[in-house]
């Protein structure tokens, strides 16, 4: 008897659904083995990376601050990686959406307007979208790969806010230090659960998580889309223009990492740094494929990368382990999960040693004279 | 004048020999028709294990060996998910990228602040002593050189040896090269480790040779754009080493350019390097034809061979 892996007929939807939860349990459990290879106990490194981070409620205002960004970018670049559209820029596009809408922010310093906030966050996500349109351009006008065009413009977009924060924008009364001035109140975004950091910003990032629900689900683009990245050649049969589909997949992962990047200048940084996210572009491209591209899928597995960043730090101050952990757990729940996936469209068969159709014609011949 | 012309080739030749062995490596990996993204995740890897090994044990060579073995273990990784797991290649190379940045921070806490002397130049007697070229071709270091003999290797297998023909045609077309009895995904497998022990080596040389040390995230971005110079060299072995050494010197250009005392934001200079890359990656892809015909036509696609 041996085991044979086969194509299912059709893709499995539960296999769908269990893999992202299979993929957590084998992530957890390698963390135990870690943990316990490293001489740590394993209890103690399980209460302290998931339930020391949110036993009160600012922890859990914590889970919804972090959370809300890689939501928001995920809902965002799901659109575009439904469509096969690969936009790993989301890191520089926060960056550049924090730029124009912190801009805003310190170019109206002295305004106590309440349209000031709104006016920022439109400006966030314009210059988001305007970093994405470079690599949509390039690709649909001179085929360039979007991948490493938006990877490339990550870098860029970070020197540019470190150059703005340590000279032009910087504080007066700062010490040199580089950052900007603190955002006055009209310019930052309310708190709306006391005692917490848990900012108005979360509520957006539900919306936005909404509005990706109706466009994944309701909108005839999104339906377009989702056929363009099952197949490419239906759907130009069916005379979808596959430019459209690369300018709107960059255009909303753009559009919400800048939201982001401008979220988190407005929200719990309050001013302008050299560095304005601990990796949320990356990290959200994994929310995204853990979410399942979906819009619901998203909103769960965002809280889950939240807490592993959350865990990651109190892991740090409970038990000494170095933040970077977070990291390689980022990294080996997206392997778990990738390898489960091949269950959605495999099975896993035992084999007889010799095959029944075989043994059967082979009684068949015998019988017959 | 001499030594500035002698001082800025060789700072070019440094900067450009780390994205040599990474782009080769790549190129043979994308000519199985394998594409992995997980260059910079290698990288970081490779070098941060280099430099571990050569710190604590003291031999620079058992510190390249270890970066090109953990190099190809992070390969391995990626083969096993794409080629056994027919996972879509890249949400894999994404994933070994973000996995060996967090893993290079976690094992590179303890050696941020040591010091290392990296690899010494060999100076070849007699002809070093030339003018110009006694300097910088005849003095470099062993790294260097091996990437010249390295370039030969793959330019000779690629196109003079039966093994590289196969190597070609699975590339081109893995259904066919299975029917008639080739193991497709045997072969894929070693040309995404040899591509992962290559990855490790430009690790290696910027941990052991050209800064020498250890700093988080220290090859800011140099997996990728061996990647795209991979695309740049229209999957050609020298157009590789040409496009290597010109990124080198553009990453040289903004150090000499504040020397010369040109007012210009350091950060700025700094972001050269990416608009160069995006810059030529745009030139060369302008033209559709170009990117079809010399693409390995499976690149990107799994393959099943049971299907």
């Amino acid at each position: 008897m041996r085991f044979k892996i086969e194509a299912r007929p059709q893709p499995s939807a539960r296999m769908a659904y269990l893999s992202p939860l299979i993929a957590v349990g084998l992530t957890l459990f390698t963390g135990l083995i870690l943990s316990t290879l490293v001489g740590t106990n394993p209890l103690d490194a399980f209460y302290a990376f998931f339930i020391a981070p949110i036993d009160d409620w600012y922890g859990l205002g914590e889970l919804g601050v972090k959370a809300a960004p890689l939501m928001l970018i995920a809902v965002g670049l799901a659109i575009g990686f439904r469509a096969n559209i690969w936009n790993i820029g989301a890191e520089g596009q926060l960056a550049v959406g924090a730029i124009c809408g912190g801009g805003l922010a310190l170019w109206f310093y002295e305004s106590s307007s309440v349209f000031l906030l709104p006016a920022m966050i439109v400006a966030g996500c314009i210059g988001g979208m305007l970093w994405s349109s470079i690599p949509a351009f390039l690709r649909t006008r001179f085929n360039t790969n979007e991948i490493l065009v938006s990877l490339m413009l990550n870098y860029v977009a970070v020197l540019i806010l470190s150059y703005l924060v340590h000279d032009p924008w910087r504080d007066p009364s700062g010490f040199n230090f580089p950052e900007s001035r603190l955002f006055t109140d009209a310019a930052s975004l309310p708190i709306i659960l006391d005692g917490t950091r848990l900012h108005a910003g979360f509520i957006i990032a539900l919306l936005v998580v909404a509005l990706g629900w109706v466009f994944v689900r309701k909108s005839f683009v999104g339906y377009k889309m989702q056929v363009v990245g099952m197949a490419d050649s239906a759907a130009l049969y069916a005379g979808f223009r596959r430019k459209h589909m690369v300018w709107i997949g960059l255009l909303a992962g753009g559009g919400a990492a800048g939201i982001a990047g401008i979220s988190e200048v407005a929200g719990p940084i309050g001013q302008l740094l050299p560095s304005v996210s601990p990796g949320y572009g990356y990290a959200a491209i994994i929310v995204a494929f853990v979410g399942r591209l979906h819009p619901v899928g998203i909103l769960f597995a965002s809280l889950l990368m939240s807490l592993l960043y959350l865990g990651g730090e109190s892991a740090q101050m409970l038990l000494g382990l170095p933040s970077a952990v977070t990291g390689v757990f980022q990294g080996v729940l997206l392997f778990f999960l990738l390898a489960a996936d091949l269950f959605i469209n495999y099975r896993i068969r035992r084999e007889p040693a010799v095959s029944p159709i075989v043994a059967a014609t082979a009684a068949d011949t015998e019988v017959t004279p | 004048m001499n030594d500035v012309l002698v001082g800025i080739i060789l700072a070019t030749l440094g900067a450009g020999t780390p994205l040599v062995f990474a782009a080769l490596g790549e190129l043979i990996t994308e000519k199985s028709g394998v594409l992995n993204l997980g260059v910079e995740g290698m990288m970081l890897v490779g070098a941060v294990c280099g430099f571990a090994v050569a710190a604590d044990t003291g031999s620079l060579w058992l510190g390249v060996v270890t970066a090109m073995t953990a190099g190809a273990f992070m390969a391995l990784l990626f083969g096993v998910l794409t080629l056994t797991f027919q996972a879509n290649q890249v949400a894999a190379g994404l994933a070994l990228t973000i996995f060996g940045v967090g893993l290079s921070a976690y094992i590179g806490l303890e050696y941020t602040s040591v010091a290392l002397t990296g690899l010494q130049a060999v100076h070849i007697p007699l002809l070093s002593s030339m003018p110009l070229i006694g300097p910088t071709i005849f003095s470099l270091d062993p790294l260097m050189y091996l990437s010249f003999v390295l370039l030969a290797a793959i330019s000779y297998f690629l196109y003079r040896s039966k093994a590289g023909l196969l190597l070609r045609a699975i590339g081109e077309s893995p259904r066919s090269a299975h029917s008639i009895g080739y193991p497709v995904i045997r072969i894929r497998y070693l040309a995404v480790l040899f591509g992962g022990g290559m990855a490790g080596l430009g690790g290696a040389y910027l941990a052991l040779v050209y800064t020498p040390l250890w700093v988080e995230g220290m090859t800011a971005g140099r997996g990728w754009i061996s990647l795209a110079l991979v695309v740049f060299a229209t999957w050609r072995p020298a157009r590789v080493i040409l496009g290597a050494y010109l990124f080198g010197g553009v990453t040289i250009l903004q150090l000499h350019v504040q020397g010369l005392g040109i007012d210009l934001p350091a950060q700025l200079l700094s972001s050269l390097p990416y608009i160069a890359t995006i810059v030529v990656l745009v030139l060369i892809s302008r033209d559709i034809n170009t990117i079809r015909l010399n693409s390995p036509a499976s690149i990107g696609k799994t393959f099943h061979p049971g299907a």
